[in-house]
């Protein structure tokens, strides 16, 4: 898929691996909207694009928010056009420091929930119909080693993201042919705020950064086209830009 | 005809009346059998407008309370609206008070957004052309924010965004749904697919279906922006050609595409546009094959579009038996097919 002209959709845009998606779409000619629920932010992220002389657009929504899907979708379509690419990256990682499971309450399992699964299957909802009808569109969730390994204290997110990279494997398979593609994403451990709230310990030098993860998420989305629908990818493992 | 006064819960349950100009015959059916009532080669085309929540509550200046209903968004970044009085959707629009008459450079104070009189329109001083103080994100943010959706007073509560979007909506287009398109659920789409019925879709401003002023009512459906895609050009000469027929979902579509063929000598080319045709009886459709819409009443003005497709007494007799079948109207009701069999 060539991204020039495109119109992108990412989620949790303000900071981190959002921001440097953002950056690297809009570089690459796409007409991005980023949204976050910190309103500053994002209006900032997108106004330093629109400085350079991109199209980048800034809203503010919770997307673990029923009530905030269909103005968000109708915002962005109404902005940039009908969605070629939408980017699931908005996560909540529950209280911090993580805690055990027995130690979990059931509402902040049930608040990651929201924001990482049914946040983004209702997003899902509101976009990929019209890029089914359209022939063609690229649905992204931003997914973790977390899902895949077991790491005591990671329980909340660690399961909303086994179940985000289900959902996206069975979008896949029932859309098998519409020409609308999902693709579950692991980037990696990141230099991020998120990562940071996770382990305040860690040493940088041992972690990726986001603008190298966004510029490996590009080349993924350029050749869409030959990536099985509903395959998981280790940012690590794709081409660097 | 009653109306369906809620979103239904299972659209393809609905009762599709299918009504066949060639032999005459009015079948009663469900929107579930679509499928066979469509074969492998024809086309549907949908308009894939989302719907705005397109009702402004708000005051002017003076504090006089008033409610705003936009219409369509204009090239300049103004909007054509309908001004209306107090109260709100579950008032008949006709028992509406009068609102305030108003000059240009009156100003709207429209819940978190602002407006100002640009152009007052004929044939009404209730016929508005306005400018929001906002633009861009902050503009569609505050519609969002203080919009609600447009709404008729049989119904039985106030709708929500996704009761009102077809389930492939992508621009907000429309004011009001491009309802003939609600029952078709993805599960019916694909079904429709896997047995070779195309698809292809186009960008229709659907605007007000009733002010509540006769003078306002007698000139709807005003002129409507579209936006056809190449591609669905490309679709409707590929099916015509082999033999396939283009079933329009709505008369959105069917206004399109035959305003737009008519505009360059009954030949569709893509590209935005703006209609006025208003299709009945004598009109000799181009690019349509039949339709898929609600049931209306014979007297609406669309009943007369669907006399481009189908004489005035077949239509008559239909309307009956869907009368006689408990059939249920507007925008959440049961569908109707008009399609040679």
């Amino acid at each position: 898929m060539k991204l020039e002209g495109k119109a992108v959709l990412v989620t949790g845009a303000s900071r981190g691996l959002g921001e440097a998606l953002m950056k690297h779409l809009a570089w690459k000619g796409a007409r991005v909207v980023g949204v976050s629920r910190n309103a500053q932010e994002m209006e900032a992220v997108a106004a330093a694009l629109r400085a350079q002389g991109h199209e980048a657009h800034a809203l503010a929504y919770d997307v673990g928010d029923k009530e905030a899907i269909y103005p968000l979708v109708g915002a962005a379509s109404a902005l940039v056009g009908p969605l070629d690419v939408l980017v699931h990256n908005a996560s909540a990682l529950g209280p911090t420091p993580l805690p055990l499971l027995l130690d979990t309450a059931c509402e902040d399992l049930a608040h990651v929930l929201e924001v990482n699964l049914i946040g983004p299957f209702r997003l899902t909802k509101a976009v990929a119909g019209a890029m089914a009808m359209r022939g063609g569109g690229v649905v992204v969730h931003i997914t973790s080693d977390a899902a895949v390994s077991t790491y005591p204290r990671w329980g909340a997110y660690g399961v909303s993201k086994v179940a985000l990279e289900h959902l996206g494997r069975i979008w896949a398979a029932e859309l098998e042919g519409t020409g609308v593609r999902f693709f579950n994403v692991d980037p990696g451990d990141m230099d991020t705020k998120m990562h940071r709230d996770a382990i305040p310990n860690a040493d940088p030098a041992t972690l990726a950064r986001p603008d190298d993860v966004a510029a490996r998420l590009l080349t993924l989305l350029e050749r869409a086209e030959a990536v099985p629908s509903g395959s998981r990818l280790e940012a690590s493992r794709l081409e660097a830009a | 005809m009653n109306a369906a006064r809620w979103p239904r819960e299972h659209p393809e349950a609905n009762k599709l009346l299918h009504i066949s100009p060639d032999t005459g015959r009015i079948t009663d059916k469900r929107v579930e059998h679509l499928p066979e009532l469509l074969r492998a080669g024809d086309l549907l085309v949908v308009n894939d407008a989302a719907t705005l929540p397109a009702s402004l509550q708000g005051r002017t200046e003076d504090g006089t309370p008033i409610e705003l209903r936009l219409l369509a968004r204009e090239e300049e970044g103004t909007w054509t609206a309908v001004l209306f009085g107090a109260g709100d959707w579950r008032m008949r629009t006709e028992d509406r008070p009068a609102p305030p008459v108003l000059s240009v450079g009156a100003r709207l104070l429209l819940g978190s957004l602002a407006a100002r009189v640009v152009e007052v329109l004929p044939p009404s001083p209730r016929l508005l052309r306005v400018a929001f103080d906002a633009q861009g994100a902050a503009l569609w943010s505050g519609l969002y924010r203080s919009g609600r959706p447009v709404q008729y007073s049989y119904l039985t509560g106030p709708l929500a965004l996704w009761h009102i979007q077809t389930s492939y909506a992508a621009r907000p287009w429309a004011a009001e749904p491009p309802s003939a398109g609600l029952p078709l659920t993805w599960t019916l789409l694909l079904e429709l697919r896997r047995r070779g019925v195309r698809f292809a879709s186009l960008t229709h401003a659907a605007g007000l279906s009733s002010t509540g002023d006769a003078l306002l009512d007698a000139r709807l459906p005003r002129p409507e922006r579209f936006d056809i895609p190449a591609s669905t050009v490309e679709a409707i000469h590929a099916a015509r050609g082999a033999g396939g027929r283009v079933v329009a979902v709505g008369t959105t579509v069917v206004r399109a595409l035959e305003g737009r063929a008519a505009n360059s000598n009954g030949i569709l080319t893509p590209g935005e546009g703006v209609t006025d045709l208003l299709l009945g009886p004598g009109f000799i459709p181009r690019v349509v094959n039949g339709l898929l819409t609600g049931v209306h009443e014979p007297t609406t003005s669309h009943a007369t579009l669907l006399q481009a497709f189908a004489p005035l007494p077949l239509l008559q007799e239909a309307a009956q038996i869907a009368e006689k079948l408990g059939y249920l109207g507007h925008e959440f009701g049961d569908s109707c097919l008009v399609l040679n069999a």
